[in-house]
């Protein structure tokens, strides 16, 4: 897959059709690939990486890349598409500046997993079909690859790419029964107690690195909320308990109806805390008392936030459904 | 624990300026009676209400946040609180999904004439607030004296 993408992107270049390449490199370590801007050739012939590892999702920097002089190329995994759309909804980027290519993807691996699954020492993750091949200063180890997957890949939602100039790989389906709230559920039939307990216990974790919404590309205003300096929240850790309840819930909240589940924070935060369950409760509330939406999945339709009918559920609807068993 | 027999909650109604608040007044003018402790907050529609907000009531000592606007199709501004009945349930929903106790939430909606019912509200409001006990859950320790 990596030299038939670095081919692509090297002919794009040299036909003269973009004047730049969005892809991964390497960072400090050869699984944390970060995204990179590549003008040349020979630039994509040594750094360019697309591996098990290239996790990142391109979407969020097409907002000041589209914005520059000339064309750039971009490398739109499934789920990073519907944030691609997404934003073209909100008019954050400028699609004509972009070629996109949609890649085919059987998923996207998770170091933490490959360390937790007692592999110590690792210099290099090779895929090899359904194997990864993993090379440690102890020698040669082999994994399931289905065992090393991120949280977003295991239950993935679709492999269809919704908008992109080409396709590398077949594109693929949306697939509702892909299991994603499932630990929603186990939440919500918890009771309040063992529910505000879990939370504590994921939240008071948080370090406010901010990762998480730096990351997100629906958490892209100009300006942020917690960046007001009057708020008293900006720029620091949480002091006590309600900062970290504040942050997250307003943070989930303001996604909510644009959040199209992609994943990148739960990837990001380095304390682990499973942000993707505050983003699903939302996604699963809208779902079932709005309708089945899907922020991304095209370009019409209106988020539930954003929308209304006069027959709404009251709030109170809320002191009646699940949560007290 | 001991129980403080003296102990009144802290609630704080958001009113949206064209209804609620007006039937507050009324209430007033017929002379029914609400807890005082009951702190009105003025705002211009009830999709004004920013879920920050309520979240800073709890932090500052609120045991309870209620919201109070026009009834649904009779906004001010026509739709105003057809969307804040959809941003309230989902907030709710999600206070509840950290385990924090829903019945310190609540909408009402409650015309310019019906003052009678604005002072029912708030006393059934305090009651069942007062029942839950203080707001443990969302506090700021900072924020307490
Ligand atoms: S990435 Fe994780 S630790 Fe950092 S602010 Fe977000 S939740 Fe907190
Ligand atoms: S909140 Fe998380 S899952 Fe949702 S769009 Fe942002 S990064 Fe993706
Ligand atoms: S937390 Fe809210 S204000 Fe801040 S970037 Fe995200 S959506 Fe925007």
């Amino acid at each position: 897959m990596q030299a038939v993408i670095k081919k692509k992107a090297i002919e794009l270049l040299e036909s003269g059709t973009v004047n730049r390449v969005l892809g991964w490199k390497a960072g400090e370590f050869f699984y944390d690939l970060t995204p990179a801007v590549f003008t040349t050739p020979e630039q994509i012939e040594k750094d360019f990486v697309y591996s098990v590892f290239s996790g990142a999702n391109m979407s969020k920097y097409l907002i000041d890349e589209s914005k520059k002089e000339g064309k750039v190329a971009a490398f739109i995994k499934p789920c990073d598409g519907y944030s691609f759309v997404q934003l073209q909804k909100e008019h954050r980027i400028v699609r004509e500046n972009i070629y996109a290519v949609g890649l085919a993807c059987d998923g996207m691996c998770d170091m933490r997993e490959i360390r937790e699954a007692g592999i110590k020492g690792v210099t290099s993750v090779e895929e090899d079909g359904e194997t990864l091949k993993i090379g440690t200063i102890y020698g040669e180890k082999t994994m399931a690859k289905k065992d090393a997957l991120l949280e977003r890949c295991v239950h993935c939602k679709s492999k269809k790419v919704v908008d992109c100039d080409e396709m590398i790989g077949e594109n693929g389906e949306e697939n509702r029964d892909c299991g994603r709230f499932d630990e929603v559920e186990k939440l919500e039939a918890m009771s309040p107690d063992e529910r505000f307990a879990f939370w504590r216990s994921q939240l008071s974790r948080c370090i406010r690195c901010n990762a998480c919404r730096e990351v997100c590309p629906a958490c892209s205003c100009v300006k942020c909320v917690f960046d007001n300096p009057n708020s008293g929240i900006a720029q620091k850790a949480a002091a006590s308990d309600f900062e970290e309840n504040n942050f997250h819930i307003i943070r989930a909240f303001h996604v909510a109806g644009r959040c199209t589940d992609c994943g990148e924070c739960s990837r990001v935060c380095p304390e682990h805390i499973p942000l993707h369950l505050l983003n699903r409760k939302f996604i699963k509330d809208m779902n079932e008392l709005y309708g089945f939406y899907q922020a991304g999945a095209d370009f019409e339709s209106k988020p539930p936030v954003m929308n209304y009918t006069t027959g709404d559920a009251e709030p109170s609807i809320v002191y009646a459904r699940g949560g007290d068993k | 624990m001991q129980v403080d027999k003296n102990w009144t909650p802290t609630i704080v109604a958001f009113c949206c300026n064209w209804c609620s608040y007006a039937g507050a007044d009324l209430s007033g003018n017929n002379r029914l009676s609400y807890p005082a402790n009951v702190k009105i907050i003025r705002i211009p529609c009830s999709c004004r209400l920013n879920p920050m907000f309520i979240l800073r009531a709890f932090q500052r000592g609120a045991d309870g946040v209620i919201l109070c606007g026009c009834h649904p199709g009779d906004c001010h501004y026509t739709t105003g609180n057809y969307y804040a009945r959809r941003r309230m349930t989902l907030l709710f929903s999600m206070l509840d999904y950290l385990g924090i106790e829903k019945e310190r939430t609540r909408v009402e909606w409650v015309s310019a004439a019906e003052g009678a019912k604005f002072a029912a509200t708030m006393n059934e409001f305090v009651e069942a607030v007062t029942a839950l006990g203080e707001n443990k859950r969302l506090e700021d320790f900072r924020c307490k004296q």
